[in-house]
């Protein structure tokens, strides 16, 4: 542990042979599926005529809601989502059915002739529109704390405004797939790009009307997810899972790219009201919060996402006198779900554009007024539903970073550069996360594992979580090695599978490691101490004496290899492998009055960026990156980097290029990497420099260490401020509207 | 349907694959055909470069090495000629090639889908840079690895890797033997096994005269000239050729032909052969040449596919256009030759007719005091299309506009000549006033329309500021870009 080895399969990455679920040979028979696709945002579906898809060459079949063996609606929470639509369509790109094919493209050329009858409806597309017509996926909820409208009608000064942030596709590099093989008595094998195996289990099991014990569902490893296959994987199972029901075959289901975006649901956008006052240091005083989440047309997960939205708005930030109301609007549009942050961004981003506005407004620093807002220790330090920050390391985090990217200096140098310069504007920002770890559903925060010891010493871990690039499995596999003091080669982690490890939770919420790292720990540590007590009786000592390190057992009498005490241990009927069983102590949480412990500790960072927009044309490029963050004592250096570095860059994205563009009829228009853009190479800023915080994890967590996956997607929010600022300097204007993402068009708009 | 045999060079073997239908691509043969699933499916469209493959080809008795899409690309491209894999890099004992020992050195795989991808764009670059002692700067690996999107890991050890490969063990590609294979090289001894017999494909070479005998014969035959675009009626619009017409068969297109006042571009020149061409007579398109999009859709596209093709957000016909650039257009009964601009009569609509081919792009070279700069509004800064387009080409006498051309493109239905913007200019004296008469022409001279790249308004807003940004330049006006402080 502690050390940077490579991603556990990089090899097999670079050569080609790292196996995705499209690339797994195909069993004989195996047909092929396409979706059909809703052209309609709302509207009654009144019949679907497939004669002439059936005529196509190499169609086999066409798969509707009439062919669902058991509930044709999905297993979800709220259990508001048709698995193929019946009487209506939703949105646009909205399942009706699927051709099932010989060939992916005779599939996919089929499943366009399909002829729909659709009678349409009047669409909901927006925020606005769906609280006007009081359209929600889910109830409205408020948290507050003290007296917001007191404070706010005795605050010195009042700011007041409105915000508009986008959503965001996840774009992993591998689309949506699912592999569903039939097995002899009603069993399935289902191979799932997915974040949650369980669930897919679940979600199949549950439409074909099998107990869950029928269906194993299996990911080695995703090609991306970011949070896009948490859910919406498991729809792509179970829809093949009715194809291969009903046509008794094989059935792969691999979304072309455009239907991807077309079908599957992405971070939620967001709009914001906010009032706010504050005091002549730009302490804030009260404030009054709406935060809207177009959630689209379902449920899925945007009760969670929209809680967490309302657990990070403070961000950083002690809010003493705060009411904040979120709705979770029901739209024709996908529905939204989870991705990286999950709810989280879209809380903070808010509280710090207010930040940034009612600096510019006093004339102060917005540095200054954000470490004024900072929460305390031992004062000042209980969030808004009612946690205390035990483990607050904000200030002297951020000091340490204000010091060495020479954030004052910069800035000075920054409006030296905007005076001279008429067309090209700088601004910088200094922005810090604070991001709460754990699932906020506490029951989710369990983990299993399985660790193998076999005859020659090699080591077999097997646990919940899913491989989806941010080197979980080489995480665990440091982890086992370490405990057991064998070379990390000896250890290799194996495809997740419902089979092994049962009931496990999404790999999502940064927990992939907490969790699943902890219960392989527990599952080696059993395997150990066996061993352990299987050598201290031979060799007359006590366990605790028994050392495990590189290889090498020893005791004080004697030291053997791993591979002899394995065998001797073997051949005297010593249990060689364990499971291991982890839940989260300390935390609770009251989902009705939103106040608890939600989070077992909090993780935290700080970005200053800079950035110069062009004035003629808003093109905006991001210059200089610091960064400091905190990931306790890092497991695995090399890859924390790698979850800081691609989190930051992929939360530029969401707040620069990356926009999502429906049209007025619900269809929405950006739905390729030829109109959607997220960020490419030449966007690696030319300076960009992470430290990490030298702390180990104040809370007894693996290792020492702390989640990385999803905090420093936030410290984004510092490249957004950054074009704020610059617009600011140009413009002379204490409050800046700019909506994100900043494209090129908006911040020109920002100018005006 | 046209069934076909192709055959190529891989892994040091003639590889033949038969019943190959005429629109069948290269990524699925591969995938499907020859269980080659090391590449992968990213978008289908070649915007993502997951499925990037290289492909060698003889020229001048060596192999010239291009990183090319193989989504986008027709399996019959490939025949008669070399291709490299994601498979095909490692030493059979199990070395790792520098492309990838650099990656997996520098933690530039995580999930590892867009991988294969990158070590191809790098073995690309090996071949083409490192091979021939030259070192890979941090902007190289910016510029040739645009094409490639990484969704993981915010690119730094993928650049890292780009640059690390250079201090790698050296791995060497036995040329001569795969052009033995091609039947391009006599390997020495002349070994039969080795050399094998030498193998000349039937579709390897076409004169010029031949290509329009054919297309004279083959109306109906879809005219290819990269499938850069045309790919994309395959994997998106799900069309199926009966027959295809490769205009890059034809020796003669692949050429560029320097002239003293003029440029003659080959229909079948890469987009990278044609910009380098470009960039050497008026170095200030380098950055827009490199913007136009990644470098595996240059090296498969080319810019008479650009120019035939006419989308109205091609980014090749707006600086065309303001260069005064020609189409020849040929048949078997001769040829035409005429501006640029009257080529397009509508929406992706030409004067071409069914037995004609755009055969050259002939492109004035610059004169002296020529004043002539292109930009380009897009989302991001590279591999994206433009919201609007727009390139200038003035020449100045005596301070009075003497001479001006302006192409634009995204602000009509297709790429357009700014006329109106243009009498404004010419014979005016050039100054701050007249600038801002031509911005307000430019702005009232086309109707954009509003699309998921940009408002109307902002398309309309920002040529008028371009214009500005021409004057400032004009000037001497320095530091007035955002390209110049991000290096």
């Amino acid at each position: 542990m502690g050390a940077s080895q490579p991603h556990e399969s990089a090899r097999a990455h670079v050569t080609g042979t790292a196996t995705y679920i499209d690339d797994i040979p195909e069993i004989k028979g195996t047909l092929h599926a396409a979706p059909i696709l809703s052209n309609v945002a709302h509207g009654k579906l009144r019949g679907v005529d497939t004669r002439e898809a059936e005529a196509m060459p190499g169609v086999r079949g066409i798969v509707l809601a009439r062919d669902i063996p058991a509930d044709p609606v999905l297993a979800t929470f709220v259990h508001d989502e048709p698995i193929f639509a019946r009487d209506k369509v939703e949105f646009i790109g909205q399942v009706i059915g699927l051709v099932v094919a010989d060939t992916v493209m005779e599939a996919r050329r089929a499943a366009r002739k399909v002829k729909l009858d659709i009678e349409p409806l009047e669409a909901i597309l927006t925020t606005h529109d769906a609280i006007r017509a009081q359209s929600f996926v889910l109830p409205p909820v408020t948290v507050k704390r003290g007296e917001p409208d007191a404070a706010l009608a005795r605050a010195p000064h009042r700011l007041q405004g409105t915000l508009e942030v986008g959503g965001q596709e996840h774009f992993y590099l591998e689309g949506q797939v699912g592999y569903v093989v039939p097995l002899e008595q009603d069993q399935w094998h289902v191979y799932s790009s997915t974040q949650h195996p369980g669930e897919a289990q679940h979600w199949v099991a549950h439409a074909l009307g099998l107990p869950t014990s029928a269906v194993k569902v299996e990911c080695r490893r995703m090609g991306g997810g970011f949070g896009g296959k948490e859910t919406q994987s498991g729809h792509i199972v179970v829809w093949a899972a009715i194809a291969a029901k009903k046509l008794r075959r094989p059935v792969k289901l691999r979304l072309d790219r455009d239907d991807d975006f077309m079908v599957t649901g992405k971070r939620h956008p967001f709009t914001y009201e906010y009032d706010v006052g504050f005091d002549d240091s730009g302490l804030v005083t009260g404030m009054k919060l709406v935060l809207a989440a177009n959630c689209g047309w379902s449920a899925d997960l945007s009760g969670p996402v929209a809680d967490r939205a309302v657990f990070h708005v403070d961000n950083a930030y002690y809010l003493s006198d705060v009411e904040i109301v979120s709705y979770r609007c029901k739209t024709n549009i996908q529905s939204h779900t989870a991705f990286r942050g999950f709810g989280g961004p879209q809380g903070m981003i808010v509280t710090e554009a207010i930040l940034g506005d009612i600096a510019r407004t006093l004339k102060l620093d917005p540095l200054d007024v954000r470490k004024r807002n900072l929460y305390g220790i031992g004062t000042r330090d209980t969030t808004h539903y009612q946690m205390k920050v035990e483990d607050n390391i904000l200030e002297p985090l951020i000091s340490r970073l204000e010091a060495s990217c020479q954030y004052r200096a910069r800035r000075e140098e920054v409006a030296r550069f905007n005076e001279q310069s008429p067309v090209v504007k700088r601004g910088i920002a200094l922005t810090p996360v604070k991001f709460g770890i754990s699932f906020t559903a506490t029951f989710f925060n369990q983990a299993g594992a399985l660790v193998h010891v076999y005859t020659d010493g090699s080591v077999m871990v097997n646990h919940g979580g899913t491989e989806m690039g941010q080197g979980l499995n080489t995480k665990v596999a440091q982890i086992v090695a370490d405990e057991l003091g064998v070379p990390l080669e000896r250890v290799r982690v194996t495809s997740a599978d419902t089979s092994k490890v049962p009931n496990a939770s999404a790999t999502a919420a940064s927990s992939g490691t907490d969790l699943n790292g902890r219960a392989a720990q527990f599952a080696a540590r059993q395997v150990r101490e066996r061993l352990a007590r299987f050598v201290a009786e031979k060799q007359e000592c006590e366990p605790g004496q028994v050392i495990f390190a590189a290889g090498q057992v020893s005791t004080p009498s004697t030291h053997m290899t791993f591979e002899q005490l394995v065998d001797d241990a073997y051949k005297s009927r010593v249990q060689l492998w364990s499971d291991g069983f982890y839940k989260t102590p300390k935390i609770h949480y009251d989902k009705v009055t939103l106040t608890g412990r939600p989070f077992y500790y909090f993780a935290y960072g700080a970005a200053c960026t800079e950035v110069a927009i062009d004035t003629l044309t808003g093109e905006n490029r991001v210059l200089k990156v610091d960064i400091l963050h905190d990931v306790g004592h890092s497991i695995n250096p090399a890859l924390d980097l790698g979850q800081i570095e691609g989190g930051f860059v992929q939360g530029m994205g969401w707040l620069t290029t990356e926009e999502l563009v429906w049209t007025d009829k619900g269809y929405l228009a950006t739905h390729a990497p030829s109109t959607y853009k997220i960020p490419a190479t030449g966007d690696w800023p030319p300076h960009f420099k992470v430290e990490f915080w030298p702390e180990a994890n104040r809370e007894d967590n693996v290792g020492g260490s702390k989640a990385v996956g999803e905090p420093p997607f936030m410290l984004a929010i510092s490249v957004w401020e950054a074009l704020r600022d610059a617009v600011a300097s140009a413009r002379g204007a204490a409050t800046v509207r700019l909506d994100a993402p900043a494209t090129a068009e908006r911040v020109l708009g920002a100018l005006r | 349907m046209q069934l076909q045999t192709i055959r190529f060079v891989r892994r040091g073997q003639l590889v033949s694959v038969g019943n190959v239908t005429p629109s069948r691509t290269l990524l699925e043969v591969l995938r499907e055909d020859l269980a080659a699933c090391g590449t992968k499916e990213g978008c289908g469209e070649g915007d993502c470069g997951a499925c990037t493959v290289v492909v060698g080809e003889p020229e001048g008795g060596k192999l010239r090495y291009r990183a090319i899409n193989s989504c986008i690309a027709l399996a019959s491209s490939v025949d008669g000629k070399a291709l490299w894999t994601v498979e095909d890099l490692a030493a059979d004992d199990g070395t790792l090639h520098p492309a990838q020992e650099a990656m997996v050195q520098c933690h530039g795989s995580q999930c590892g889908f867009c991988t294969p991808g990158f070590v191809m764009s790098l073995f690309g670059m090996y071949q083409n840079h490192v091979a021939h002692g030259r070192p890979i700067t941090r902007e190289l690996a910016q510029e040739e690895l645009s094409g490639n999107l990484c969704r993981c890991t915010g690119y730094r050890p993928i650049l890292d890797a780009a640059q690390a490969m250079a201090s790698l063990p050296a791995a060497r590609i036995d040329e001569a033997e795969v052009l033995a294979l091609l039947g391009r090289h006599p390997r020495g001894g002349g070994d039969p096994k080795r050399s094998g017999k030498p193998w000349i494909p039937a579709s390897a070479g076409m004169t010029l005269a031949q290509l329009l005998a054919r297309r004279a014969a083959e109306p109906a035959a879809q005219v290819v000239a990269g499938t850069t675009d045309v790919g994309l009626w395959i994997t998106k619009q799900h069309m199926q050729f009966p027959q295809v017409l490769d205009v890059t068969r034809c020796e003669e297109l692949r050429r560029v032909e320097r002239y003293e006042n003029h440029l003659a571009i080959g229909a079948a020149v890469t987009l990278t052969a044609a910009f380098s061409a470009l960039v050497e007579d008026r170095p200030q398109l380098k950055t827009f040449a490199n913007r136009f999009a990644g470098l595996p859709v240059r090296n498969a596209g080319t810019l008479g596919g650009n120019v035939a093709n006419g989308s109205p957000i091609g980014d090749s016909m707006p600086l065309l256009i303001a260069l005064g650039a020609h189409v020849v257009l040929m048949s078997v009964h001769g040829h035409r030759d005429l501006p640029l601009e009257q080529f397009y009569t509508g929406y992706r609509e030409n004067i071409l007719a069914p037995d004609e081919i755009l055969a050259w792009i002939k492109v004035p070279r610059p004169r002296v005091g020529e004043l002539m700069r292109v930009y380009k509004i897009s989302k991001r800064f590279d591999d994206d299309i433009s919201a609007v387009c727009l390139a200038i080409s003035m020449h100045l006498e005596d301070g009075v506009v003497a001479g001006v051309r302006i192409g634009a493109g995204g602000v009509a239905a297709t790429p357009a000549r700014a006329v109106q913007a243009e009498a404004a200019l010419v014979g005016q004296p050039w100054n701050e006033a007249g600038a801002r008469r031509a911005a307000d022409a430019l702005r009232a001279e086309f109707k954009p329309i509003s699309d998921m790249r940009a408002s109307a308004a902002y398309r309309s807003e920002v040529l008028g500021n371009l214009m500005h940004r021409f004057w400032l330049e004009s000037q001497g006006a320095r530091d007035i870009n955002l390209e110049a402080l991000a290096t």
